[in-house]
């Protein structure tokens, strides 16, 4: 028979089972710690492992040089600490982690949790399909290339259901906190009766106790061995493509057994060869939800380009595109490259908006970036169309829904705006069943291999989704 | 190299200077140009940007005969955003190394005001409660300290672990002195700290250091909130 545990034991096993803590995280006072901890109930876990030429963060696999700092001396040895986590609470070597070593946790079993009641389209039924097996299966990984707007979420939704019929917790991890935003209420309305926690840098629950938790990726840092069946959402996105702590996070939070599901829009070269050479299982959507092709950018070019954006003036041929616009309903997505372009040349727009009448007082347009304090008001203002238009960096490129918008992109040659950034763009156009079309305009001064990359990969995959 | 607060490559400019005496910049441009130095005019006693030469805060301390402890402030640095963004990681995070960012401004201007100075003065950082100095593991006014060319002795003590700045600031000027000297000195003293807000933590600690029969007591802070 096992033994029950009573609440308090059981709050305290689901915060600190699958994870590795940092004394202050474990909410216990000294007395109690202490007492747990000769009971082997936690196992302190040494920090940061020396070699002789260097030195690896054991909570996120850190192992560059520049990234440790001495914090003192002590016993004649460098006490050093890593700065590459530091947001999460400080890792200094003389302190260790702390592994939980208690009874392990067993989550409920839950036979039909899934309240959606949507009806999945052929396409992502297949898909669906394939995720279950998957779960069933137990299979390592499974990449899910599927185009923008084709409605990933909703394809999780029956794998997610038979994981919990399995009695799996359950991992959704990005990259950006704006997907985790906007994924919670879906993935909570979808499973009402499953508790559902969200975690990022600013949320207010910080337990991360529930048996779904959608995170961010860096969140994932204190897991370990936690999960069973895990989502990794826009793999292909910054900064997860380019920080390997993120990767080596997602790797260690998932159950030595466990099933990893990647969704992306855009692989990065390094998916693609896997799944050429047959390392990579993959399933491939090329038509969005709502049965139409992908809107193709267009490319305009614009002379003195330069000029006008070191005065922070609008392109001529912005100008002229503005006023021949198929259906001026639709809101506007105008992308930047840099924030200070974005502050620069929200003035001279709202004055051109408003002499085209596209909107009637200044208000209804506004500029947004990754540092803005207001973001998350300003994009659902947008959302729900109290702002008219808005002009954004990058941050709004992907996981992000409008119903129906014209998306501009000034200076389109520029670095920031890879391949993957371009297609991701395009994909904000024309994603509700009721507008399926958008214009998606690519204003340049000269054409760049990334730009002609994104049209000719949004062309092929209009072509397998049998679109000519 | 790296800068230190944002992990950019920070590209040097190649002349026949930097290729043989490389100089090692602690940030990239954008976040060096993001921090203010204070220039201008500014009150003789506490370093606020001010037309006057003296401030009316500074007028309102000189009343106070008995409290007024520092003969003056000086400050490098405006308190922006930015400032308290690194603030908040050095100090709050515990990320010490991002004190290195200020070690060559902040010794270049003690440089500057050296000749205003008594000879034989020594530098003597504010000091955090044990228990804080514990969860912390440095102090970020002896580290500052650090950085000047003379000689730096950590001869106060703070007895209470009140946090100055989540109080008001009338809060904070009735507060009672928390310092106490452990070794009287009798050579001046230049105080070092890493903000100047009210200026009332400073004159707590000059006044016991005038009273254990410390001549000359001044401050020196990173920046002036």
């Amino acid at each position: 028979m096992k033994e029950k545990m009573n609440d308090s034991e059981l709050e305290l096993a689901k915060r600190c089972s699958g994870k590795l803590l940092l004394r202050k995280e474990i909410p216990l006072n000294d007395h109690q710690f202490h007492s747990l901890l000769a009971k082997d109930v936690f196992i302190p876990v040494p920090s940061i492992i020396s070699t002789t030429f260097s030195k690896i963060c054991q909570r996120c696999g850190n192992q560059e040089k520049s990234q440790f700092a001495p914090l003192g001396i002590q016993h004649k040895q460098v006490i050093w600490y890593c700065r590459n986590c530091i947001e999460m609470g400080r890792v200094v070597k003389t302190e260790p982690l702390y592994r939980w070593n208690g009874k392990p946790l067993q989550w409920k079993q839950h036979l039909d949790a899934c309240t959606w009641k949507g009806k999945l389209t052929a396409a992502q039924a297949n898909v669906a399909e394939t995720i279950c097996q998957a779960v069933k299966q137990q299979r390592a990984s499974l990449l899910v290339w599927a185009v923008c707007g084709s409605g990933k979420t909703e394809m999780l939704f029956p794998g997610i259901e038979e994981a919990l019929r399995q009695g799996m917790r359950i991992c959704i991890a990005t990259p950006r906190n704006d997907v985790v935003r906007e994924l919670l209420p879906r993935i909570q309305s979808a499973f009402a009766s499953i508790p559902v926690q969200a975690l990022y840098g600013q949320s207010k629950e910080k337990r991360g106790t529930a048996q779904i938790i959608i995170a961010t990726t860096h969140q994932l840092l204190r897991f370990e061995h936690a999960f069973d069946f895990m989502v990794i959402d826009e793999l292909d996105a910054f900064p997860y493509h380019n920080d390997p702590s993120l990767s080596f996070a997602t790797a260690r939070a998932l159950k030595p057994a466990g099933t990893t599901i990647y969704l992306t829009a855009t692989p990065r070269q390094q998916q693609r060869r896997q799944m050429q050479l047959k390392r990579l299982d993959h399933v491939f959507v090329p038509t969005r939800y709502h049965g139409f092709p992908l809107p193709v950018p267009v490319m305009r070019i614009c002379f003195f380009l330069q000029r006008d954006l070191k005065r922070g003036n609008v392109p001529r041929v912005f100008k002229k595109w503005l006023r021949h616009r198929k259906n001026k309903q639709r809101q506007l997505l105008i992308f930047l490259p840099t924030i200070t372009l974005t502050k620069l040349m929200v003035q001279d727009l709202t004055e051109l908006l408003r002499s085209e009448n596209v909107i009637q007082v200044s208000s209804e347009i506004t500029s947004v970036y990754a540092a803005d304090p207001d973001r998350e008001q300003k994009v659902s203002q947008f959302r729900n169309k109290t702002i008219k238009a808005i002009v954004t960096t990058t941050i709004l490129e992907r996981g992000v829904t409008f119903p129906s918008v014209d998306v501009a992109v000034i200076h389109a040659g520029h670095s920031v705006f890879d391949e993957a950034a371009l297609v991701q763009i395009s994909g904000r156009a024309g994603r509700s069943a009721d507008d399926p079309t958008g214009e998606v305009v690519f204003f340049h001064d000269g054409k760049t291999n990334s730009m002609v990359r994104a049209i000719q990969a949004i062309q092929a995959m209009n072509r397998l989704g049998g679109f000519t | 190299m790296k800068c230190l607060y944002c992990q950019q490559l920070i590209v040097l400019k190649l002349t026949w200077r930097t290729l043989f005496l490389p100089e090692r910049k602690p940030l990239c441009r954008t976040c060096e140009e993001s921090l203010v130095i204070i220039k201008g005019s500014r009150c003789f006693i506490c370093s606020r940007p001010s037309e006057r030469n003296k401030c009316e805060d500074c007028l309102w301390w000189e009343q106070l005969s008995e409290r007024d402890t520092i003969q003056f402030n000086y400050s490098v640095y405006h308190y922006n955003n930015f400032m308290k963004e690194i603030i908040s990681k050095w100090k709050y995070r515990g990320d010490s190394s991002l004190g290195y960012i200020f070690g060559h401004v902040f010794a270049a201007t003690f440089r500057k005001l050296r000749s205003t100075l008594p000879q034989d003065i020594v530098a003597v950082p504010i000091p955090l409660n044990e228990q804080r100095q514990l969860e912390r593991g440095f102090n970020q006014a002896a580290m500052l300290a650090g950085f000047l060319p003379i000689q730096t002795m950590e001869i106060l003590e703070r007895s209470t672990s009140e946090k100055q700045s989540k109080k008001t600031r009338n809060e904070r000027i009735q507060s009672v002195n928390p310092f106490i000297v452990e070794k009287a000195i009798n050579k001046p003293v230049i105080l070092v700290d890493d903000i100047y807000t009210t200026g009332t933590t400073l004159r707590h600690a000059g006044k016991v250091l005038l009273e254990q029969g410390c001549p000359f007591v001044c401050a020196l802070t990173l920046i002036r909130g």
